[in-house]
């Protein structure tokens, strides 16, 4: 079979295309008239209000924003943006953006998702987005639990858990989002958590300036249904023993910080079967210790990483971006051979009418009368 | 001699040769061969000739669902069937005059439906025992020819070495034995389009454009092709040629078109004429796939293309477009309405422009992929969960995929919903002369976008009081259009107009969630009277009732258009009166249709299927309709049906009714002519 090269696209910012908002916006602007209906407590608000006073910082006419949701509880995302939106339907709302974000250059979208809804009745939409490189921002809530329908186990649930359908424990091995992400080749991948604005903040501006899917799992505590469940990474007492920073550049340490190297009392190194272990830093040359390369083509360490998760209860996580490479977005792509196509056809043959007339009156016709 | 072809000869006269020349109305060839054999181009290659040459034609290409079947076996027969005449026919016909067969396969498959008489053309290289066992013939039945128990007896049956000649004829290219014996296609097209005075000029040039590459190729197929022509003109195995003469069609230009092709245009047509670009998002099926090939071609029009990672992305990604301001489009077959109904739903609810083109086949579940059926009418009329109601547009031929697009669209695009396109099989791979439209004749299509707020907050009315203007100062997304009840259209980028929408039932108006009881009462309501508002839109149903006498009617959909008109053509010929009206718009249906059911005795609804436009007929104007259903995967027999039309008429009239030779009775088992 033939094979095309399509040249790269100049590879521009995740909003480049996106026209500017005249002045100065306010969070209060990017809040709609509804009122918000999570439970009280949950990890959603904080994130909706992370967004709505992050929106505003990236300058962008506010109608040129679409934020697309699925189903669950993290899905009524939308409805509390004054921007434009859709709640859509379970699992689909990554091919709906698609549609969307290929269909138009000049809107900044952003897809809304939970575990239940990303991962499983959407997990196929979700992986060919990550595949596709289409420019969106995905947002998944990962709670570890279905909220919406009252708590049965998520595929991101421990094994074992007791939830209403599995009372004598679940079966099901848990996905790791990052892993599937990484392993979907996902150009940007990261983690963060609904409770740490500062660094929630700070990954949602990094994800908005990239161009391509940029995926991004937030912890997000139900305190209805699976209350206490990121506890480990959230205390003070133990978040720094709890959490791996993923910073660029920079070695990857965690637990007690040593206040002269300004290192953890652990660290990462590359271990000999070819993945990556937790080590005693001060046990290791500081020059062996792994330093993080987010912008690495080849996914393998990131993902070897992202294995340092925790697959049941939460004592310990990566958090920050583990990936973020530039590859040709599909939709660029798609437009530009559209683009190309069209301009060539206008230029050589006229205008749509005229093409379409040509068109209808191709190949083989015979005239009667 | 043999005996002349079945059908009024009326004039004989020698050619330039001492060969007879033989003026006949109309005939019907099929070409069968082993799905490698290239019948289906072999037998466009030969419409292509006929259109050119004017005559009025009707195909029905049939072939195997495996890419491949096993080699020489019955299930990997695959035939191509051109009906062509020198008036307009409506069917590829019930029964061959002439068939071509390849192998022992395709002779077993196709044997039966022929007609006393018909003519038998074999190419006896592939009938070896092998290929016999293969076929299930213990005995070869070309080694019984004119004995007393010959099975071909009935039939002029004319043996030729096609491959052994072809092969002979190529040896100069110097291709493998394999390769010469593969241009046995274009031998047996040229002996045909010598037999029929086909102009040659459209398969050379195509052959040309084909192999432009392999010089050798190229020249082993025109030589193959040259060498059959002139096998028919310089042997004495055949010693008639016909004439057929073009058809007196309605003025105008014509092309031969596919129904997948005539619907792509449409599609791209309804783009230009509505300013919109199209945005397709597909996933590959059978029979639909062609559409997505021809519409990725054609990018210049604004077109993209979305090759999904499932059906539901498909339409998933084709609703986003529409939201975002295109014409959103998803093509498919049965299984991949049924995987794509929630979806639908969501563009029920979100009231966005969406076409849903089902290209029907076979079913249920994976079914016959490559064969007809019309049994989807009623997943795409109630295939989704709660009221949801959908528009349902059905073309009735190939080139009427073209009509039938553009209308999708319109009224997708004015009342802001899904509209589902009924399709199917034969219609997409079928073929017919098309006269080619004029651009500007096509319905121009307005899009309407919103561009303003469309509502005044109570705020902006009570600054009103104090000498404000009280102008709309905030959008609501479900304010309706008081004609249509079409919602208005905001795409992303329009300032002010920013909103939310979504599966969750709207409160009237603003659109904003709504529990409340006597909202979802009044919002299911409205838009079911939405889709209703469409018949207003309609034109008046023609029906055919030339005499004005007939108490039967005749009432389709979809492709059975062909099959029914020739039925009742045999009925009248026969003496009798029957009605015949045919509908494009299955849901709503026009606004005088129960008007028109009343006014005769007996319905008769042709289907292939089970009875779905009956049900649906019965539903909702409680008329007796009667099924005449037929689900073998192939178009209805003309013949056939008319019998079971002349008993009903009988019934009605009270009288006893016998088409004799219009029938199903021999000898003229063909398409009858429209009485003037």
């Amino acid at each position: 079979m033939t094979t095309i090269d399509l040249g790269t696209p100049s590879l521009r910012s995740g909003t480049e295309s996106v026209p500017a908002a005249d002045g100065p916006q306010t969070g209060k602007e990017f809040t709609s008239d509804q009122e918000v209906r999570w439970c009280p407590g949950c990890g959603d608000y904080a994130v909706l209000k992370a967004v709505q006073s992050f929106l505003p910082g990236l300058g962008l006419r506010r109608e040129n924003i679409v934020f697309v949701s699925g189903i669950g509880c993290s899905s009524r995302f939308p409805y509390y943006l004054d921007t434009y939106g859709m709640h859509s339907i379970h699992g689909r709302a990554p091919s709906i953006a698609t549609g969307i974000a290929t269909a138009r250059e000049d809107l900044s979208v952003w897809v809304v998702t939970g575990d239940g809804d990303a991962l499983s009745i959407g997990g196929n939409h979700l992986i060919h987005a990550l595949r596709r490189n289409v420019n969106m921002t995905i947002l998944l809530f990962n709670n570890r639990i279905y909220g919406l329908t009252k708590g049965q186990y998520s595929p991101t649930s421990e094994v074992g858990k007791v939830t209403k359908s599995t009372p004598m424990g679940s079966l099901d091995h848990p996905f790791n989002p990052v892993s599937l992400a990484l392993g979907a080749e996902g150009s940007f991948v990261a983690r963060t958590i609904d409770s740490d604005r500062k660094h929630l903040t700070a990954v949602l501006e990094a994800a908005a300036a990239h161009r391509g899917t940029s995926f991004v799992e937030i912890y997000q505590n139900c305190p209805i249904f699976n209350d206490n469940a990121f506890d480990a990474i959230k205390d003070s007492e133990t978040k720094e023993h709890a959490i791996i920073p993923l910073v660029h550049g920079e070695p990857i340490t965690f637990g007690t910080r040593d206040e002269t190297t300004g290192l953890g009392d652990k660290a990462l190194a590359r271990s000999a079967g070819g993945g990556v272990e937790v080590v005693d830093t001060a046990a290791m040359p500081v020059e062996d210790l792994l330093v993080h390369d987010a912008h690495n083509e080849d996914p393998s360490t990131a993902f070897a990483i992202s294995r340092l998760t925790d697959s049941g209860y939460l004592n310990r996580s990566p958090i920050g971006i583990f990936r973020q490479v530039q590859r040709p977005t599909y939709d660029d792509l798609a437009r530009a051979q559209v683009n190309d196509a069209k301009t060539k056809a206008t230029q050589a043959e006229g205008n749509d009418t005229d093409r379409l007339t040509q068109l209808l009156n191709a190949g083989d016709t015979w005239n009667v009368g | 001699m043999p005996p002349s072809f079945v059908g009024p000869a009326s004039l004989e006269t020698p050619d330039h040769g001492s060969r007879l020349v033989k003026q006949l109305d109309r005939v019907i060839i099929r070409f069968a061969g082993d799905s490698g054999d290239g019948m289906q181009l072999t037998g466009d290659r030969f419409t292509q000739e006929s259109s050119v040459f004017g005559n009025d034609l009707v195909t029905l290409p049939n072939f195997p669902a495996e890419i491949r079947a096993p080699q020489g076996t019955l299930p990997g027969v695959s035939s191509f069937q051109v009906h062509f005449a020198d008036h307009d026919i409506l069917t590829a016909g019930d029964r061959p005059d002439v068939l071509v067969a390849m192998n022992p396969a395709a002779l077993k498959a196709n044997v039966g439906d022929l007609p006393k008489g018909a003519a038998i053309i074999v190419d006896t290289h592939d009938f070896t025992k092998r290929n016999l066992d293969k076929a299930g013939y213990a005995v070869n039945p070309l080694d019984l020819l004119g004995d007393a128990n010959d099975p071909l007896g009935d039939f002029q049956v004319h043996t030729v070495d096609l491959t052994g000649m072809t092969v002979e004829a190529v040896k100069e290219y110097g291709l493998s034995r394999k390769d010469a014996a593969r241009a046995k296609n274009m031998f047996a097209l040229g002996l045909l389009s010598w037999m029929y005075g086909r102009p040659t000029e459209p398969t050379t040039t195509f052959l040309e454009n084909k192999f432009k590459k392999s010089p050798d190729i190229l020249g082993a197929n025109l030589t193959a092709f040259k060498a059959g022509w002139n096998f028919g003109e310089t042997t004495e195995t055949f010693v008639v040629r016909y004439e057929i003469k073009p058809a007196k069609l309605p003025e105008g230009t014509y092309r031969n078109i596919t129904g997948n092709l005539a619907l792509s245009y449409g599609l791209i047509a309804a783009g230009v004429r509505s300013g919109l670009p199209v945005f397709l998002g597909s996933y590959p099926i059978t029979p639909a796939s062609d559409i997505l090939h021809e519409l990725s071609k054609h990018k210049s029009f604004g077109v993209t293309t979305l090759q999904a990672e499932d059906e539901i992305a498909g339409i998933g990604a084709a609703i986003g477009a529409s939201f975002a301001g295109s014409l959103g489009v998803t093509t498919t077959s049965g299984p991949g309405v049924a995987l794509k109904s929630e979806a639908v739903g969501l563009a029920v609810m979100t009231e966005l422009p969406l076409l849903v083109i089902d290209v029907q086949r076979g079913g249920p579940s994976t079914g016959l992929p490559t064969k007809t059926e019309q049994a989807d009418l009623l997943q795409a009329m109630y295939g989704r969960n709660g009221e949801a109601p959908v528009p349902i547009v059905a073309p009735q031929s190939p080139g009427d995929c073209f009509s039938a697009a553009v209308e999708a669209a319109r009224i997708a695009i004015t009342y802001r919903t899904p509209v589902m396109l009924l399709s199917d099989g034969y219609l997409a791979n079928g073929s017919e002369p098309w006269l080619i439209p004029s651009v500007d004749d096509l319905p121009e299509i307005d899009p309407a976008f919103a561009t303003a707020p469309n509502h005044a907050s109570a705020k902006a009315l009570a600054a009103a009081e104090n000498g404000g203007d009280g102008e709309p100062d905030e959008f609501w997304p479900y304010l309706r259009d008081p004609e249509t009840l079409a919602r208005p259209w905001a795409i992303p980028g329009t300032a002010g107009l920013e909103h939310r929408i979504g599966g969750l039932e709207k409160g009237e108006g603003h659109g904003n969630i709504s529990y409340d009881p006597a909202n979802h009462d009044l919002m299911v309501r409205t838009r079911q009277a939405k889709i209703e508002a469409i018949a207003k839109s309609l034109p008046p149903l023609e029906v055919d009732d030339a005499s004005g006498q007939a108490k039967v009617l005749v009432i389709g959909w979809g492709s059975t258009y062909g099959p029914i008109g020739a039925a009742c053509r045999r009925v009248r010929r026969a003496g009798y009166h029957v009605a015949q009206t045919h509908l494009r718009h299955l849901n709503p249906f026009p606004a005088d249709l129960g008007e028109i059911l009343k006014g005769y005795d007996k319905v008769l609804v042709p289907e292939m299927n089970l009875g779905q436009l009956s049900k649906m007929l019965r539903a909702e104007f409680l008329v007796d309709a009667i099924g005449y259903n037929h689900v073998r995967g192939l178009p209805l027999k003309a013949a056939e049906l008319a019998e079971a039309i002349g008993q009903l008429v009988g019934e009605a009239e009270g009288i006893n009714v016998d088409l004799g030779e219009h029938g199903l009775n021999p000898p003229a088992d063909h398409e009858e002519m429209p009485i003037q």
